[in-house]
């Protein structure tokens, strides 16, 4: 009996045989966290008794959810932060640099077969490099920073089989979207996806990121590319064990939403045109990359935001604003009326900037749609595609791409 | 670990935006992260609970971010322990390694106010001293950080893990 790509890289990393369901001790080779958790990471570490965090250089912390600070208290607890990495010696990337799941791949921490645990839900989002990564707390993290180490349940894992592929302006959204409905908000709890087949080894790195970011919404604990993984000694076996099995054709894959509040409440672009909205973002550790700002500046070229609408735009990174820039992308969406937010997380989080009013309808690139999510309990969130948003952002409300592009 | 205390019933998918907003997250102050406890699902929480009572809820509680400001909104606000018929993962591990109880059973007949004794030796909850519903026992390593009072005390004494 063969094992899973969960299976080998928790044995490489505890020194001992391990399948699903087993409790192993691993060593950790990449922790990071954000504004958000590194403070009672922090504490945590002190209360522990620590004095010196095992792996410095590996170990990373972004101020990315609520930057530039609003308020004194926020930015105490991230000089907190920029005091702890001055004093250890560690990794820091602070205000305008980007979201930390973006950052940890562009700036090349992650590495195929690294196991990378990190204080944020979407730390899922490095399988698409091959990584077994996967989201802790706090206190979890404060363990990893004394001792290196953390132990995990070995997840049972799912075959994700990705065939075909995506049809003009049906994006990895689409496709990541579509499976949250067929598996459901939990449908994945504790388990490892695996993302395999001929679909899956076509797409580009950030359609990969787009897709693994959002395994932590079906309840997994990772999800991987296996056309990713480098060492041979990884790759899962043809006999490995699955709890299940799902089928994908990319080329089947509609234009897709998700409704308010639930990730899994799926419906396509179709069943919901014509939904009047007031907000539009485009941004965030799903959607915020170069390849999403392209699709969006060429939808909106030459074109106005819809009167009443606000479209803000959040690029995943400085260098992602840079190219963006560059190629004229960032131009053409301000020229648009498009507000253009520093890199960092807070609209899809509340916790800066882009907040909606009472009963506003929000069409969003990002994550998740709990009420409440974006900082208003009383307006409703649509999950999308960078296409659906720019489309919408253009027509005021939702509406399929054929609509808008010729 | 044996106690009677009240039952405060919510359903599937509590996540942990409606536990604590991400806006109330920035603070190392527990007393004021408690104050905006499930704040987006029941105002009036905060009042209505009194010390040792417990949260019951139906499938997937906390799921979503990885804040751990979640469970410790919910211990800090008073509540003992969370009974659910299954936790997202991150969650459940967070709520361990600060010392906040969780359950996993059948909640289908335990309605709001009722009576709850857990007695998690035995592996079962007691519904107004008459039900008995059995509960999933934790694994070994969880129990050991549960019986320290959670990670940090855990490691204060072991040093590793």
């Amino acid at each position: 009996m063969g094992y899973t790509f969960a299976e080998k890289i928790i044995s490489k990393k505890s020194g001992c045989q391990v399948s699903a369901g087993e409790i192993a001790i691993v060593q950790v080779d990449l922790a990071m966290a954000t504004d958000t958790t590194a403070p009672l990471t922090i504490q945590a570490f002190k209360e522990m008794g620590g004095v010196l965090v095992k792996k410095p250089a590996r170990t990373v912390f972004v101020i990315d959810h609520a930057t530039p600070a609003p308020n004194e208290k926020i930015s105490n607890l991230q000089q907190l932060i920029r005091n702890f990495v001055l004093e250890q010696n560690l990794v820091l990337y602070d205000q305008g640099d980007g979201i930390c799941h973006q950052l940890m791949v562009e700036e090349g921490h992650v590495r195929s077969g690294d196991l990378v645990l990190g204080a944020d839900s979407h730390t899922c989002t490095y399988g698409a490099v091959g990584a077994l990564a996967t989201g802790v707390g706090s206190t979890d993290l404060g363990a990893v920073l004394l001792t290196g180490k953390s132990w995990l349940r070995v997840p049972e894992s799912i075959k994700i089989v990705l065939t075909g592929e995506l049809n003009r302006y049906v994006t990895a959204k689409d496709a990541v979207l579509a499976m949250a409905g067929k598996l459901t908000a939990d449908g994945a709890t504790y388990a490892s996806l695996e993302f395999c087949g001929d679909g899956a080894a076509k797409l580009s790195i950030d359609d990969r990121m787009t897709i693994a970011n959002m395994a932590i919404e079906m309840g997994a604990k990772n999800g991987v590319f296996t056309a990713a993984i480098e060492d041979e000694d990884l790759k899962p076996d043809p006999d490995a064990v699955y709890i299940n099995e799902y089928h994908f054709n990319l080329a089947e894959i509609e234009p897709m939403l998700a409704c308010p509040h639930q990730v899994d409440n799926v419906a396509t672009v179709q069943a919901k045109a014509g939904m009047v909205i007031q907000q539009a973002f485009l941004g965030s550790c799903t959607n915020g990359r170069l390849t999403d700002l392209a699709i969006a500046a060429k939808i909106l070229k030459g074109k106005k935001v819809a009167p009443g609408v606000r479209l803000l735009v959040a690029p995943a990174s400085r260098k992602v604003l840079l190219e963006a820039m560059a190629r004229n992308y960032i131009q053409e969406l301000i020229r648009a009326g498009a507000t253009i937010l520093p890199p960092g997380c807070g609209p899809c989080v509340g916790t800066l900037g882009g907040i909606p009013a009472d009963g506003d309808v929000v069409i969003s690139t990002t994550n998740r749609n709990f009420k409440g999510r974006m900082g208003n309990n009383k307006a409703f969130v649509y999950l999308a595609s960078p296409v659906t948003v720019a489309v919408a952002a253009v027509l005021g409300r939702i509406a399929r791409p054929e609509e808008v592009i010729q | 670990m044996s106690s009677i205390n009240k039952a405060h019933v919510y359903g599937d998918d509590i996540n942990t935006d409606l536990i604590i907003a991400g806006k109330y997250t920035k603070t190392l102050n527990m007393a004021e992260l408690a104050s905006h406890c499930f704040e987006d699902i029941d105002a009036n929480f905060t009042t209505k609970i009194k010390p040792g009572d417990w949260i019951v809820a139906g499938r997937n509680f906390g799921c979503g971010s990885s804040r751990e400001q979640a469970p410790l909104a919910i211990k800090h606000s008073g509540i003992q322990g969370v009974i659910a018929k299954s936790f997202a993962r991150i969650f459940y591990r967070n709520a361990i390694n600060v010392g906040l109880l969780l359950v996993v059973c059948n909640t289908d007949q335990i309605t709001d106010l009722d009576e709850i004794s857990v007695d998690l030796f035995n592996g079962s909850v007691i519904i107004n001293k008459k039900l008995k519903i059995p509960c999933e026992k934790l694994s070994p390593i969880m129990q050991q950080i549960l019986e320290e009072g959670g990670l940090v005390p855990y490691l204060c004494k072991r040093g590793d893990f």
